[in-house]
């Protein structure tokens, strides 16, 4: 039906050209009385159109099935006897010399690629699933982009926040960059994904940035961009660029995979309103084990605001921060992994991981910052389910950050070791295709710095129910609350909607 | 004196050897470490899972991926499918993007170059397929269509035929000792194919242009194979959700142009189906599409079946 809908349009575009040329200003209401009913008795002619070729199509449809029901009764019939008949001549079967060519090629899908041995069995065998040789109809699509794919997949991931916050400046209570930050409207994370194969032995992926700042300015960040090994041995695989430390599992994801429309406080406070990330690499090896388990070390540089318990120009805890030099490998931030998976009957999978972050920090002399992280996600979901419903998710992470803050002699701040810590638990319940509702709950707490009443240290409390509706997998409306409740600012209340769309090649899901 | 300790050294390691270490190993070690001598092969959905075990015999230790009765587009790409594709000797995938939606991740971490797309254990099962519905061009506004056509092919007896071929010569180039063998039963599984196609056509012949409604294209090879009409869907396109005004639509349709059955895969909601079949007069019939089961014959039983609860649904119907 593509080229009659095509005409639909382009046909009264036409019509409305002439007019314009031929008539006078004045008669432009007349003019667009007449270009109407020119459109509407065009549009009749065109419906009427499409009536016969829908017939005409069925017929056609019709008879191709007659044709295929009696090519392969006939090819049927004779392939218990008749040595002359097509059947005889069947795919790839006859001897290993005649099967090895057909994988020669194996990953064509296409069969005018497809090695001589494929070919000849499609075309030899009468039915082939729809006959390359049937005449063309104009509801057959043509097939300009078969099979066709690029040498990357291109992706555009918009999220645009609104909502109203009882806190006039949202950035206060909102930890994470990519959370909505402001009154009215937000545009956190767009993401521009580039993701391919570079050659038989790597894979790389860049994303790009963009969102405003509470002044409405534009930024771009490079948030990651690495390149990963595909054919190591050992069951090893090297990644190295930027990219976001496997530390946990929500410092993984990027703002379209979350669940909720902001990150975590815990995630927030010990790794950063950016995210624990910065230029490095990482080696994980694969265990040769019956469930899986992955074992996983990354070095990253320590300083910058993406290495934020680290060595970071912003102060934490009330202590100036001297960034300096590195000056050995010891100051580099170090992040293992151990993630282990499981099973539990059919319809439950666990996954669960240990991760740590060292490094030293900008606070003074030989400080050091340890993060301890453990993370468990635990998902049901019955055998049979329609379009991935129902299902019931549980995650829980917890994080604790051992800080080495150094000496102010000018604040009368004492060397010493400060400890702060968290957790968030959320379960995420998709009862029926499209709809899924998600509860969370957060505290975090610790010792204060400098000062007790400091909101970064302060004990928080938040609970944050939503409401997600997902028109398709490419897209998703999401209402959420937040009662927050801060030792240092008192109950807060925040109703956040968001959007977000995709754009582009489908990056698959991960678990 | 310096002996004596490594003899101690010695006892207590072998004790511990024959203990609790032992058994810790052993749970350890890669379950299905034992038929080295067999091909591990991994396919993505048990449909080409069965064809693997029509042609691959007890020559080879076939997994499926996605389980019988569960929705091929949205598997959960479980972290333990990682350590199934890393022992993979061969996977067999449908190549027309069913899998899309979970597989390419899981295969880039498994770290296993003899299955990467391009290596000689890597089979699309679509290979030499004319597939229906190529879009002429991608356009998400039409649903989620796939590059390479209509991915639900595997419905269809001559395809499976095909993809029987193309699963054979992978096996072969993942163990050239046993090419006679696959080939052989290739054969005997195309040929009883070929006899079965006939019986079933035959089967159908009667209720030849019946009109069908789906609830989404999975069936339209099945459809054309056997001579059923689908009349429409209740995805409006391919993977968008049914919307009600389409549906009364589609009632409006069913009705006009007598549609005996309304059709749904197994895994799928009920509720749209039920309002539509009720509403328009036509019979529900709720299919598995996917055999269930590790039988040599999982395949050709899974179309018996089909077509017997399409048949005795025709029959049940007042003439």
């Amino acid at each position: 039906m593509q080229p009659a809908f095509r005409g639909r349009w382009g046909a009264p575009a036409l019509t409305a050209f002439t007019l314009t040329m031929t008539t006078p200003l004045e008669a432009a209401a007349q003019t667009n009385q007449e270009l109407l009913r020119a459109m509407r008795s065009m549009e009749q002619r065109i419906l009427q159109l499409e009536h016969k070729v829908r017939t005409q199509d069925e017929l056609i449809e019709t008879l191709r099935n007659t044709e295929d029901t009696e090519g392969a009764a006939r090819a049927a019939g004779s392939a218990s006897g008749d040595p002359a008949s097509p059947a005889t001549v069947q795919p790839a079967s006859a001897s290993p010399a005649t099967v090895q060519p057909a994988s020669a090629s194996p990953a064509t899908v296409q069969p005018a690629s497809a090695s001589p041995a494929t070919v000849q069995a499609a075309s030899a065998w009468p039915a082939t699933v729809q006959p390359a040789s049937a005449p063309w109809s104009p509801s057959q699509p043509i097939p300009l982009l078969s099979g066709s794919r690029g040498y990357l997949n291109l992706s555009l991931v918009g999220i645009v926040d609104a909502g109203w916050s009882t806190r006039r400046d949202p950035t206060r209570i909102q930890l994470g960059d990519h959370d909505p930050i402001r009154r009215g409207f937000s545009l956190p994370s767009e993401e521009l994904v580039l993701e391919g194969a570079v050659d038989p032995y790597f894979r790389a992926a860049a994303s790009i940035v963009f969102h405003l700042d509470e002044h409405n300015q534009t930024e771009v960040e490079l948030e990651e961009l690495f390149l990963v090994t595909t054919s190591l041995p050992w069951n090893l695989q090297l990644k190295a660029g930027q990219f976001l430390a496997e530390f946990g599992r929500v410092n993984q994801q990027h703002p379209h995979a979350w669940d909720f429309v902001d990150v975590p406080l815990i995630a927030g406070r010990v790794l950063g309103p950016e995210g624990l990330r910065n230029p490095g690499a990482r080696l994980s090896y694969l265990l040769p084990t019956p469930f899986y388990a992955e074992l996983a070390l990354a070095v990253h540089n320590s300083e910058g605001g993406k290495a934020y318990s680290f060595r970071n120009e912003e102060a934490l805890f009330g202590r100036d921060a001297d960034v300096g030099d590195p000056h050995s490998a010891g100051d580099l931030l170090y992040v293992p992994r151990l993630a282990s998976s499981f099973e539990v009957g059919d319809e439950h999978t666990v996954l669960a991981g240990v991760s740590g972050a060292f490094g030293p920090n900008a606070s003074g002399h030989d400080t050091d910052t340890q993060i301890y992280g453990f993370d468990l996600y635990w998902k049901w979901k019955p055998v049979s389910h329609d379009g991935g419903f129902p299902f019931l998710a549980w995650q829980t992470e917890a994080m604790v950050r051992r800080y080495e803050a150094g000496q102010v002699v000018d604040l009368g701040l004492p060397r010493q070791t400060l400890e702060d810590y968290g957790v968030y638990s959320q379960i995420v319940y998709g009862p029926a295709r499209r709809w899924v509702t998600a509860l969370r709950g957060e505290w975090v707490d610790g010792d204060h710095g400098a000062s007790p009443s400091d909101e970064s240290t302060a004990r928080r409390v938040r609970i944050s129910p939503n409401l997600t509706f997902h028109p398709t997998e490419f897209s998703k409306v999401r209402l959420q609350y937040n009662y927050d409740h801060s030792a240092a600012l008192e109950s807060d209340h925040s109703l956040w909607l968001q959007t977000e769309f995709l754009l582009g090649a489908h990056a698959a899901h991960r678990f | 004196m310096r002996g004596v300790t490594i003899a101690k050294t010695n006892s207590l390691l072998a004790r511990l050897a024959r203990g609790p270490l032992l058994t810790l190993l052993l749970a350890l070690a890669p379950a299905d470490a034992s038929p080295a001598d067999r091909p591990r092969v991994v396919a993505t959905t048990p449909d080409l899972a069965a064809i693997v075990r029509a042609v691959g015999g007890d020559a080879v230790a076939v997994t499926s991926l996605a389980r019988a009765g569960e929705d091929p587009h949205f598997v959960d790409p479980r972290p333990s499918f990682v350590s199934t594709l890393n022992r993979a000797d061969v996977l067999v995938e449908g190549g027309a993007s069913l899998e899309s939606g979970w597989l390419a991740p899981l295969v880039q971490n498994a770290r296993n170059a003899r299955i990467v797309p391009g290596a000689p254990g890597y089979v699309a099962a679509a290979t030499g397929l004319t597939l229906r519905d190529v879009p002429a061009s991608l356009d998400r506004a039409m649903g989620d269509v796939h590059p390479q056509g209509n991915p639900h092919f595997m419905l269809d007896p001559v395809a499976a035929r095909q993809v029987a071929a193309n699963i054979a010569a992978g096996l072969c180039a993942a163990d050239h000792s046993r090419c006679g063998e696959h080939s052989a039963r290739l054969k005997s599984f195309q040929t009883d194919l070929d006899a079965r196609l006939s019986a079933w056509q035959a089967r159908l012949a009667p209720w030849k242009g019946t009109r069908i409604v789906t609830y989404h294209n999975g069936l339209d090879y099945f459809a054309a194979r056997f001579g059923l009409v689908v009349a429409g869907t209740l995805e409006p396109k391919p993977g968008i959700a049914p919307p009600p005004a389409h549906l009364t639509g589609l009632v409006a349709t069913m009705r006009a142009q007598g549609v005996a059955l309304v059709v749904v895969e197994s895994y799928r909601e009920r509720r749209n189906p039920d309002f539509v079949a009720q509403s328009s007069g036509a019979t529900l019939v709720s299919l598995s599409t996917m055999p269930d089961g590790d039988g040599a014959n999982a395949y050709t039983e899974l179309l018996e079946e089909m077509i017997a609860s399409i048949v005795t649904a025709l029959e049940r119907r007042p003439k």
